[in-house]
């Protein structure tokens, strides 16, 4: 299987605080990878380096390497901005923009130069579409992003990501806000969507990770502890603070 | 002797019921007499003649109506762009360091610093060393330093209370920083912006100190900006200090006291807007 | 692509530099405003001397001779006048507004207080004008004084103390009360001894805020407090307030007459500086 993604010995730091520790990982093509571990381990802290996003928050540093496609993306000269749209990113509370919901989806690709109605008719319908949306709001595409449920708003916020046309998809914690139907409905359409896009989850939810990814990582204390094929790491995790944490002997 | 507490209670919510009806008639006096007085004047001859000026109080307001307006539009022109770019700017690019909190420090205390403190200034450097002598444009300039720092602050806090949520979402979908400040930030962010100019555009209409020592206060119908002229405050000024005029300069307060409500009021409509549009019921 | 993508770039970078020249030149316009009245006052000082400009009781243009003592005395006189009517009046209705009022009459005594701040304060000089001096001067003197310049600026303070003290007591945690009451307290007992201690940060910074008001107002004070240059004893006599000699002074000033107005600037912003730093810290307080 390919690697879509990559980082070699990466370190990130808060001013002086440490939050990760030459963390090695590869990212499959077109698999979803879960990354578990106990809150402030470092998962989305990660997660934030592979499009970037990190970069807004002042004194922060990153050392190592993250390849996109073997390139480096923190190399000087790369666009931030072209490979947030290649790397695009869900949050963990639905943030859709106080505009239409139509408006929201048509938001990327306005600002990348589309202004013809009929293309971007097209790409709103198709992304809602993809987002297993389109169905349920397709009669109220002029209200408010804000008025409908947070399950939906969440599942509005990926088709806004896939409007873009994304290769790879970052989700933080996506469904920590929901309840267990918008959920479902969420882990749902992830399998739909690896079969185009390399997605990349955050959770604190063991089970969902289980349930949803192809490979799973363990972070603590911002290391890399284990990383793997889903069903081995949770049947025969090969290190102890794996085991202890997903048998919920901590965290 | 000791009071029960059953009646101090009682006393005590007396003394709170005064204070309230002290505050209510406080208004009603004032709004009463204003207009008991003052509304007789207001008709179409009083609004569309120019004052005599000097010791006389003949006359209507009419190149006052204009002089209020010239300095209105004037100075948001100077203030607004101003003040909206230095707020985007403190938001969004300056940071948090010891420079730009020296920054916001200086403008919280600007914004507090009385109205004829920027009167000096806009004199000695506007109408002495620019040399433009006493004129609307002097004025206009001094009153923009003067809402300045409010709209500074306004437009900064307003930025601020949009969630951050909005621009990581919008920085995640490749959009530029500057895009997203444009198409997500700002909209989000505009009642509070507009409400920050009507409340500048509030204090022009009522300012008068700093425009008393740097306007001139001609009678006479401005037609440039380097004209001398008055606003309404300075011409009720004007009429209760150097002549008898006083049911005039009553109707002069009267025109201003409606501007002042349909300035509240306009506030209020955009604000209660601004709470229906972030909870999302369009 | 490559073209949008330029023009994007260049579009950022270009605002970017926009909103930083809009940053850079609101800051220098604005401390261009401190270092010039300071400088122009500057002179004043090292000429007349600091101590002697301030205690100086005498203020004569013919002769260059400026001590702004009566100035400094008429702003406080005032002030401090004011506040003795404004900051009861203001608290109470404070407490009314946020513990007392049925709704019906909150719904009264809140849009009038918001009118109130907006009304110009020529409106409220003419009014005291009118309707107060003529009522003052039967108790002796002309009329023009400090009382009617007092109760016009209670008036104007009075919103600022009501609005910021009632957030203060609104924002005193519900369990203080609850507490209070099932000690088997009265409210007015609760109120009194544990929401208004709890809320005193706040009060105090309420009346830090309309104290600054107070010293700030220029034209409503001009037009009832009779101007005259003699230190003021009783609330009936005349005085001036540093911003009035400003405002009336400033026009036909030159040479050491105009230093000396300027300084007179600074004395005032170093009263602003001061009740500032003071709210600054009680703000900071409250927040604790």
């Amino acid at each position: 299987m390919r690697k879509k993604m990559n980082t070699i010995d990466l370190d990130f730091y808060y001013g002086k605080n440490q939050a990760l520790k030459g963390v090695n990982l590869g990212i499959n093509e077109n698999e979803i990878t879960a990354l578990i571990g106990p809150s402030g381990c470092g998962k989305s802290t990660f997660l934030r380096c592979l499009n970037r996003m990190n970069d807004i928050i002042l004194q922060s540093r990153v050392e190592g390497r993250v390849l996109l496609d073997d390139v480096d993306i923190y190399q000087p000269g790369v666009d931030v901005v072209e490979l947030r749209k290649k790397v695009g990113m869900v949050f963990q509370q639905p943030n859709p923009f106080p505009k239409s919901i139509y408006e929201n989806v048509a938001y990327g690709p306005r600002r990348l130069g589309l202004h013809n109605r009929g293309s971007l008719d097209n790409i709103v319908e198709k992304s809602l579409r993809d987002a297993a949306l389109w169905d349920e709001i397709k009669e109220d595409l002029g209200k408010s992003g804000l008025s409908i449920s947070g399950g939906q708003q969440q599942r509005l916020c990926i088709a806004r990501v896939l409007a873009v046309e994304p290769e790879v998809i970052l989700m933080d914690e996506p469904c920590s806000a929901l309840d267990p139907i918008a959920t479902l409905k969420i882990e749902e359409l992830m399998q739909d969507l690896k079969k185009n896009y390399t997605i990349v989850i955050v959770t604190h939810n063991m089970q969902q990770a289980a349930r949803v990814s192809d490979w799973t990582g363990f972070f603590l204390l911002g290391e890399l502890v284990e990383y793997g094929k889903t069903s081995e790491l949770f049947s025969i995790p090969k290190d102890k603070r794996t085991e202890d944490y997903i048998t919920g002997r901590f965290g | 002797m000791r009071l029960s507490p059953p009646v101090t209670q009682k006393m005590a919510w007396a003394a709170c019921w005064a204070a309230a009806f002290f505050a209510i008639a406080a208004l009603l006096t004032i709004i009463i007499y204003v207009f008991a007085r003052g509304v007789g004047e207001i008709g179409w001859a009083f609004l569309s003649t120019d004052p005599i000026g000097g010791l006389s109080g003949q006359g209507g307001i009419r190149s006052a109506i204009v002089g209020t307006i010239y300095i209105v539009v004037l100075t948001l022109a100077m203030a607004a762009p101003l003040g909206i770019g230095a707020g985007i700017y403190l938001a969004e690019y300056a940071g948090d360091n010891w420079f730009t909190r020296i920054v916001r420090w200086v403008i919280e205390t600007l914004a507090g610093v009385p109205s004829i403190v920027f009167g000096l200034f806009g004199f000695a450097l506007f109408v002495i060393a620019l040399n433009l002598s006493f004129c609307i444009l002097a004025g206009a300039l001094t009153l923009a330093c003067l809402v300045l720092p409010t709209i500074i602050r306004t437009t900064e806090e307003a930025i601020k209370a949009v969630p951050q949520g909005h621009r990581e979402g919008s920085l995640a979908l490749g959009a530029t920083k500057w895009q997203t400040i444009r198409h997500v930030v700002l909209p989000a962010a505009m009642p509070g912006i507009v409400t920050a100019i009507i409340l500048a555009i509030g204090r022009s209409v009522e300012e008068t100190a700093c425009l008393y020592v740097t306007m001139g206060g001609s009678a006479n119908m401005p037609i440039t900006p380097l004209d001398n002229g008055r606003t309404l405050s300075l011409h009720l000024f004007y009429l209760a200090m150097n002549t008898n005029a006083m049911e005039k300069a009553l109707a002069t307060g009267v025109m201003l006291i409606i501007i002042i409500v349909i300035i509240n009021a306009i506030t209020r409509w955009l604000s209660s807007r601004w709470m229906i549009r972030m909870q999302g019921r369009v | 692509m490559i073209k949008i993508r330029n023009m994007r770039q260049f579009s950022d970078s270009a605002w970017k530099q926009v909103i930083l020249v809009c940053g850079a030149s609101s800051i220098v316009i604005l401390l261009l405003i401190i270092i010039f009245t300071l400088r122009e006052g500057l002179p004043a000082f090292t000429e007349i001397g600091f101590f002697k400009f301030i205690s100086g009781t005498t203020w004569k243009v013919a002769n260059d001779d400026y001590g702004i003592l009566s100035f400094i005395v008429g702003s406080i006189y005032v002030t401090a006048l004011a506040l003795v009517m404004s900051v009861p009046l203001g608290v109470f209705c404070a407490i009314f507004l946020a513990e007392v009022a049925p709704n019906w009459m909150r719904q009264i005594v809140r849009p009038a207080v918001e009118l109130l701040v907006g009304i110009p304060s020529v409106v409220y000089g003419l009014v005291g004008l009118l309707l107060l001096v003529p009522q003052i001067s039967k108790l002796g003197g002309s009329g023009d004084s400090i009382l009617a310049a007092a109760i016009v600026l209670t008036v104007m303070v009075l919103p600022t103390i009501i609005s910021v003290s009632e957030d203060s007591i609104r924002s005193v945690p519900r369990v203080y009360k609850e507490g209070s009451l099932a000690l088997g307290a009265t409210q007015w007992q609760t109120i009194w001894h544990v929401m208004l201690p709890a809320a005193r940060s706040g009060i105090l910074a309420a009346v830090v805020l309309g104290m600054g008001r107070a010293i700030g107002e220029t034209m409503a004070m001009i037009m009832v407090i009779g101007n005259s240059i003699k230190i003021p004893v009783s609330p009936l006599d005349p005085a001036r307030t540093m911003t009035g000699s400003l405002a009336l002074e400033i026009n036909y000033a030159t040479g050491l007459h105009w230093n000396a107005l300027f300084a007179c600037g600074v004395v005032l912003l170093i009263f602003i500086l001061a009740l500032n730093s003071i709210a600054m810290v009680l703000r900071g307080r409250t927040q604790q």
